[in-house]
């Protein structure tokens, strides 16, 4: 029984791309056949961030109407010969997803793969309620500062209230927490909210926090999905995360300050 | 303007029911004598409706029952629940025709209900408790609204807006496990953030109407 996976936050620029990205590789290097869907249509990113956007020649909304079939659409990773990705379109709007549309491809897909992660766009229009509609499972990005959190509260309400699985009165939606762009340090100065308070507020299981890290950056422009990068502490914490949602248990790393060395002190970080 | 002669309005009486539960009317004069023998001022001159449900005879006749009922000077306003031969009678006799009115007259108002939240209400989320009290079990958050004709209560943080007597109760209370609220109101008088941080500084408290404005005193809870 596949298990789709809906990257979500409300809020934009959080690292929701970055985060499907990321989830999806991690799923895929495991062993599980995964495909990650973009529902951004008309900005499309996630084929950027996958490094395969020369590659795309039929998209979601070619599939929904009928145009092509998912074979065409669907790309097969370089990295990766368990992962795919369906881009989305760049020159549609979000009005080309119908619930109809969205339910037979994702139906569609089920068949052949264990993981199914929609990556979300911003906001709470047609595009984001279409991504987490058909959702076994939420993972709900936010980074830690007010408006997210508060955002991110609005999308957990959607769920509870807007899902197929909240209109159909299945077992709710799973939903858990992935704090991005967490910096300790800034924390510790009182800039930043803290792990602790995100998870108060939001009162959902987190199943990781990703640090701030220029890998993040680099990976994104060079097309490589950042959980390659196993050098880089967000790698790392990307392949935490993707552990414990496949049901291992971690601690967590990277919240606390790391206390530097006499020599970063001296030559930098 | 010229003043009218007459006003026709309604307004409900109570009435005491004689519910005839035999056919032999020397049967039942035996009885009601007997009974009035009791309390003989209580029915003097009394208003009654006879009941007439158990009577399914069509020959029964209602002049007979009403000579013995005048003549122990109990005056027969109606009678209600009579086969259709009986009422044809009734309306030869003069006398009003009855229904029964219980379930139209007795409800005035619907009983309280209370509603129970049992997760934490999120940002974006109205819930509206109708005519009743409401409990959170969880948090209300940020940009969350709860509502209730009654009291509203929260186990959790109050991050949101709640609105306790939305009808109107003065009475009403606002409880909450730990008070950060972006608005609190009780029967329309409201107080935001600021004025909730000049009279509270406690954690947990109970929010309540005194006069015309709010007040709130801190709670263990």
């Amino acid at each position: 029984m596949a298990q789709i996976i809906v990257v979500t936050s409300g809020k934009g620029g959080v690292g929701k791309t970055t985060s499907s990205a990321a989830i999806a590789t991690g799923l895929a290097l495991k062993g599980h056949k995964t495909v990650v869907v973009d529902f951004d249509i008309g900005l499309r990113n996630l084929d950027l961030i996958m490094g395969c956007e020369r590659r795309v020649v039929y998209d979601f909304v070619n599939v929904i109407n009928g145009e092509a079939n998912l074979n065409q659409a669907l790309i097969k990773d370089k990295r990766c010969d368990k992962l795919f990705v369906l881009p989305a379109s760049q020159t549609r709007d979000k009005d080309a997803l119908t619930k109809e549309g969205v339910g037979k491809v994702l139906q569609d897909l089920a068949k052949d793969f264990e993981y199914i992660i929609c990556d979300s766009p911003a906001g709470i229009e047609t595009g984001a309620m279409m991504s987490l509609y058909f959702a076994d499972i939420a993972i709900v990005t936010t980074n830690p500062e007010v408006s997210s959190v508060r955002d991110s509260d609005r999308i957990l309400g959607m769920l509870q209230s807007k899902s197929k699985r909240a209109e159909e009165g299945l077992e709710p939606v799973k939903e858990y927490l992935l704090l991005t762009r967490y910096s300790p340090a800034r924390v510790t100065t009182g800039e930043m909210l803290s792990v602790a308070d995100v998870e108060e507020i939001l009162a959902i299981p987190l199943i990781g926090v990703i640090p701030e890290s220029q890998a993040v950056l680099k990976a994104s422009n060079s097309g490589v999905p950042v959980i390659i990068d196993q050098e880089s502490d967000a790698g790392q914490a990307y392949s935490d995360a993707v552990a414990r949602l496949t049901g291992e248990e971690l601690p967590l790393r990277f919240v606390t300050e790391e206390k530097k060395g006499f020599l970063k002190r001296i030559f930098g970080s | 303007m010229q003043t009218s002669s007459l006003e026709l309005k309604g307004s409900s009486f109570t009435l005491s029911v004689l519910h005839i539960k035999h056919q032999d009317l020397d049967k039942v004069a035996q009885e009601l004598d007997s009974k009035l023998a009791i309390a003989p001022q209580f029915f003097l001159g009394a208003p009654l409706v006879v009941n007439l449900s158990a009577i399914t005879d069509g020959e029964y006749s209602l002049a007979g029952l009403k000579d013995l009922l005048v003549s122990r000077q109990l005056v027969i306003v109606g009678i209600t629940a009579a086969p259709s031969a009986i009422a044809a009678q009734a309306k030869t006799l003069g006398l009003a025709i009855i229904k029964s009115g219980k379930q139209a007259d007795n409800q005035p108002q619907l009983p309280k209900t209370t509603k129970i939240v049992k997760q934490n209400v999120r940002s974006g989320q109205q819930i509206y408790a109708k005519n009743g009290d409401l409990i959170v079990v969880g948090a209300v958050g940020n940009g969350a609204e709860v509502i209730a004709d009654g009291s509203i209560h929260i186990y959790g943080s109050l991050r949101g807006k709640a609105m306790a007597g939305a009808a109107g109760d003065r009475n009403a209370v606002i409880i909450a496990k730990s008070l950060d609220a972006e608005l609190v109101s009780i029967a329309g008088q409201y107080w935001l953030t600021e004025n909730l941080n000049e009279h509270s500084t406690t954690q947990s408290g109970c929010i309540r109407l005194e006069g015309e404005s709010l007040s709130v005193e801190p709670l263990a809870l």
